[in-house]
């Protein structure tokens, strides 16, 4: 993660590895256009670098809650056939995925 | 007998008496889906309306002879965010376009087992992510008050059907602020409940620290009849809060008869206060004026606070809700529903993935994808997102310092709901900044997970001003009696309805009284 710099510009090449971490086949022109957005977006939110925060705790979330359990018992599930309704492929009562592995592997 | 134009202005309160009175849920069904037929084309409101379905259900209602008692036989409209088992659900997304959920949401099945018919789906930014609800992968909708202006959002579907009269009251959900803009970019109440007092369980997430559902409303006695219907514990979802069922329809008609007497009111001064009007419009700052000022009229005792973390509400929200959304939307992999591009044989998972996210997904969202991946990376976790968590701790002292009787002592603290009144159509889109500063005055009380309402207080440049009244945790009620007293006040003193102002201007003649 070396190469994106801390504050403020992004460069294409960022954009490009973030959207390969995101997993978003961006375009030429995606590149541009967010390389630009996000600087300034970047700029914006930096402002929270200035904030006098020492010895604050950070806040997770607003209902400070941990380890909700519910009760150990076997409650129905939607059948199968109904969750692979909505799939973009199935087979054999499976969602069908592309290969995992590329052709050098 | 009711004519189908007064029924289409009724509240809710008004059409429960009307069931009472002998009127049918089939009658009122049937005079929505023509008003949704003869004018959404033009508003674009809706995603989803089943006509024969909405009508089917009405009649079962009414065979049940239950029609009138509770909600039963009214009609209600949900956001696309809300899943809904057999009905289309999309999030304003493409990436699941077409996709029919196996399951209803908790919200979704409170309100059907409380007997409402389901008018339709509406329109929102993609995975509710935008304040104009102009990132819809399915079009604009239009602001009823002015077709060229944006209906707030994410909820802008939502806001622009209740005040257009395509729907009586709408579910909307608010990460930060889309309930409670866009209902005061278009005249309506609309509240956050209480984070974690509203189950989150079938809402497509986007920011789970943040996300409420919540009602929106032609009145806040009707948005108390509806938060009432959809609030409470829900043992699916982890974060929500195990305690009675809140009171707030009679908080309301209290609050209605108007003695705010002992009130105390504080007037937040980081949100349009002296020193702090930079991107205010001066008509805003006016209508909040005088509602507070009617406040006081009714006894409340009124100060100024100051929060000075509230400053940086914007910058640590558009850190945490993309860091969160980039992790909530890695579900959309296309292995298990909605889109699959590029699954030809030549690709792996991993291309098919980025090809079919690249495609899904509108220019926002992975705009938001990329800037919470960029928060989230070893080496800026801590500048960023760390950095974010903990100006959030000090928006929740700031509110605990109001509220605390040992600080500022107040029960509620007001502001304008937005900085602006509704912008025209296209005028923020290609700037992102500008765009994220419509969420200015709503985003504290989003981070800090206490309630926040919205209702009306005057028109400025002809367009609605809405006024905010935040509240401690698990005191929405406060919100909804003070919000009913200062509605009652200004209804006295108008002689009408706020809402009634949209329906006279729409009944006048083209190039009548401007």
């Amino acid at each position: 993660m070396s190469t994106l710099p801390g504050n403020g510009r992004v460069s294409r090449q960022d954009i490009a590895h973030l959207a390969r971490l995101s997993r978003l086949a961006v375009t030429d022109e995606e590149l541009d256009l967010y390389a630009g957005q996000l600087s300034a977006v970047l700029d914006a939110v930096a402002q929270v670098q200035k904030a006098p925060v020492e010895d604050v705790p950070p806040t997770t979330h607003a209902v400070p809650m941990t380890n909700v359990f519910r009760e150990d018992a076997v409650r129905p599930s939607l059948p199968p056939e109904v969750v692979l309704a909505g799939a973009p492929a199935a087979e054999d009562g499976r969602f069908r995925v592309p290969r995992i592995l590329g052709e050098e592997a | 007998m009711s004519t189908p134009s007064d029924i289409t202005t009724m509240t809710v309160s008004e059409l429960q008496t009307a069931l009472q009175d002998g009127a049918t849920a089939t009658g009122i069904t049937q005079a929505y889906l023509d008003r949704i037929a003869a004018e959404d084309g033009a508003l674009g409101s809706y995603l989803h309306v089943d006509p024969e379905a909405a009508l089917e259900r009405a009649g079962e209602i009414d065979g049940a002879g239950t029609a009138g008692t509770g909600l039963a036989g009214i009609p209600v409209a949900l956001k696309d965010v809300v899943v809904t088992a057999g009905v289309p659900t999309t999030s304003g997304s493409r990436i699941l376009e077409g996709w029919k959920p196996p399951y209803d949401a908790t919200v979704a099945a409170r309100l059907k087992a409380a007997d409402t018919v389901l008018l339709g789906k509406t329109n929102m930014d993609e995975f509710a992510m935008g304040s104009s609800t102009e990132n819809s992968a399915y079009g604009v909708t239009r602001n009823p008050w002015d077709p060229e202006r944006i209906p707030g959002g994410s909820s802008g579907g939502s806001s622009a059907a209740v005040a257009g009269g395509l729907a009586p009251w709408a579910i909307g959900t608010d990460t930060g602020g889309s309930i409670r803009q866009p209902a005061a970019l278009t005249g309506l109440v609309g509240h956050k409940p209480t984070y974690g007092s509203v189950s989150r369980y079938g809402l497509i997430a986007f920011s789970s620290s943040l996300d409420q559902a919540g009602p929106m409303a032609r009145t806040v006695l009707d948005a108390a009849l509806l938060h009432e219907a959809i609030a409470g514990h829900d043992p699916m979802d982890s974060t929500s809060i195990d305690s009675p069922a809140p009171v707030l329809a009679e908080c309301a008609r209290r609050g209605a008869a108007g003695d705010l007497s002992g009130l105390k009111v504080g007037v937040v001064r980081e949100l349009g206060g002296e020193g702090h009007t930079d991107g205010y419009e001066q008509g805003v700052l006016d209508r909040v004026a005088e509602a507070v000022a009617l406040l006081e009229s009714m006894g409340a005792e009124v100060r100024e606070v100051s929060c000075p973390a509230f400053d940086l509400a914007l910058p640590a929200y558009y850190l945490i809700a993309p860091s969160e959304a980039s992790s909530n939307l890695s579900r959309f992999d296309g292995v298990r529903y909605g889109l699959r591009v590029g699954d030809d044989g030549n690709h792996d998972l991993d291309e098919v993935m980025a090809l079919t996210r690249e495609q899904g997904f509108g220019a926002e969202v992975k705009r938001r994808i990329i800037l919470g991946t960029y928060a989230l990376s070893s080496g800026y976790y801590e500048a960023y997102y760390g950095q974010a968590q903990k100006v959030r701790t000090l928006i929740s002292r700031d509110f605990n310092a109001a509220f605390d009787a040992e600080g500022a002592g107040v029960d509620v603290l007001v502001s304008p709901t937005t900085p602006t009144v509704a912008f025209p159509l296209g005028s923020r889109v290609d700037d992102p900044v500008a765009m994220y500063a419509a969420d200015l005055c709503t985003l504290p009380a989003s981070l800090a997970g206490v309630p926040a309402i919205s209702v009306p207080c005057g028109l400025a440049d002809g367009l609605p001003v809405g006024f905010q009244i935040m509240a401690p945790a698990l005191a929405d009620d406060r919100c909804y009696q003070v919000g009913a007293a200062l509605e009652a006040a200004q209804d006295a003193a108008r002689g009408s309805r706020f809402l009634d102002q949209l329906s006279r201007r729409a009944a006048e003649p083209v190039g009548g009284a401007a």
